[in-house]
């Protein structure tokens, strides 16, 4: 079993255009920035992304749109790029707005091996539009199915050459979700580690979900909003 | 006197209760966290996956990987846990937190929110507020009365995109503090000096006036 591979560039490099990708990532906290820097430098195109933002102008998955890597978004909050904004009413790109729980449950879903969830997100409203819905104890819910990703892009804080992840802080969010979902998934850390070093309880991700792992470098972990307080 | 954001907020804080588990949308309702009474103990949600928010960090101490759902640098506090998002919309959708507050843009007088698109201007999208107003027990919306235009935003039936529908239980707006109940808006209280003949002219959906109305204590 060999899952690490050198780098970003090496692991992204079957990535073919029109694949259907997932980003982790919650703003710009916990986003995979080697895989996207490396998607940007090898021109893939015609991508759907899955991710719950799309960054913004100059960092994060606003670098695939400024290059017109992306032909739709799958999103719960798209609110922080003027780019995408001026693609999205100019018609060159593609959008899915969809609730945040129902983004991370479609992910679940598909790493438990479930073909579909109800949720009650989105009920009367035009998210509901065309889905199938059923009522249980008289509330009604809509079928919202798993999603099929061809490649799942995650950023964990620790992993084990085992494929082993942990993540740190609010830096988890969609991160554990997306990995298990993938049917291809590809991890970047921080700190890379011979088997035998995590806590085997301490572990978010277990490495049968991951097949590639890579020590990242370089690591900006840019802050969108900083907000301090006085001592 | 119309309420201020900030006295809006103190308003709303007086729905907390010792021990519960809080989600606080963005704009007035983050101001919510200011108003906590001393010695209640409350444990803030954020959806991105922390329960037991603190503080911004000092300057200095601002931590890339700690940020709440408007993307802001936070703290924790002692018992704070960190967890995956489906996790986070698991613990909404099953009931577990307590009180939701959140901002809106129109409410209906039968309870519908709407606060995520108008269509051709603002595309940003729901974030978790869809899952959030269809499963939270105990929705509180902080907004004011009516638009610049002073058109009011407490209509018989919203005009915009829809968030949710029959969710909402109570508005706090610069005006009044209104129950949403079977018969519409239940006009509860008055900021101080407003009356009720002004919260009248200015609800457009149906208005329940419950005989005395007390002026919000500010």
């Amino acid at each position: 079993m060999n899952k690490v591979v050198l780098n970003a560039e090496e692991a992204v490099k079957d990535i073919p255009d029109g694949a259907v990708l997932m980003l982790g990532g919650f703003g710009l906290c916990g986003i995979p920035e080697n895989c996207i820097s490396a998607l940007v430098a090898k021109g893939v195109r015609e991508l759907t992304c899955i991710s719950n933002n799309a960054g913004v102008d100059d960092f994060g998955i606003g670098l695939m749109l400024k290059q017109k890597q992306v032909r739709k978004m799958i999103s719960s909050y798209v609110g922080e790029n003027a780019e995408f904004e001026r693609q999205l009413l100019s018609g060159e790109l593609e959008v899915e707005l969809i609730p945040q729980g129902t983004l991370a449950t479609r992910c679940l879903a598909a790493g438990y091996g479930m073909p579909a969830v109800f949720t009650p997100a989105g009920v009367g409203t035009e998210v509901a539009a065309g889905k199938e819905t059923r009522q249980f104890n008289g509330k009604e819910y809509l079928l919202e199915m798993a999603f099929e990703a061809d490649f799942a892009l995650v950023k964990a804080w620790k992993g084990d050459t085992m494929g082993n992840l942990v993540f740190r802080e609010t830096a988890r969010n969609f991160n554990p979700l997306m990995a298990m979902a993938g049917k291809i998934t590809i991890a970047e850390v921080e700190e890379l580690v011979p088997a035998g070093e995590l806590d085997p309880d301490l572990v978010h991700t277990p490495g049968i979900y991951v097949h590639r792992i890579f020590q990242g470098r370089d690591y900006q972990k840019r802050i969108e909003q900083r907000t301090v307080r006085k001592k | 006197m119309a309420l201020t954001k900030e006295q809006i907020a103190a308003r709303i804080a007086r729905e907390l209760r010792e021990g519960y588990y809080v989600n606080l949308g963005i704009g007035i309702p983050t101001l919510v966290a200011n108003y906590i009474p001393p010695g209640m103990q409350v444990v803030l949600q954020s959806e991105n996956g922390l329960l037991g928010m603190g503080p911004f960090p000092f300057e200095g101490e601002e931590d890339p990987d700690l940020i709440n759902a408007g993307k802001q640098t936070i703290t924790t506090v002692p018992g704070s846990v960190f967890f995956d998002s489906a996790m986070s919309f698991g613990m909404i959708r099953a009931g577990k937190v307590d009180l939701t507050v959140l901002g809106a843009m129109e409410v209906s007088d039968s309870g519908d929110i709407a606060n995520w698109k108008i269509p051709g201007k603002m595309v940003k999208g729901m974030g978790g507020a869809m899952d959030l107003v269809a499963s939270a027990r105990n929705i509180v919306v902080a907004m004011m009365h009516t638009n610049p235009k002073g058109e009011s935003k407490l209509l018989p039936a919203c005009t915009l995109p829809l968030t949710g529908v029959r969710c909402v239980r109570k508005v706090v707006s610069d005006l009044a503090v209104l129950d949403i109940t079977g018969d519409g808006f239940v006009l509860r209280e008055r900021a101080p000096g407003v009356s009720v003949e002004e919260i009248r002219e200015k609800t457009a959906g149906r208005l329940v006036i419950p005989g005395d109305v007390p002026e919000i204590q500010v």
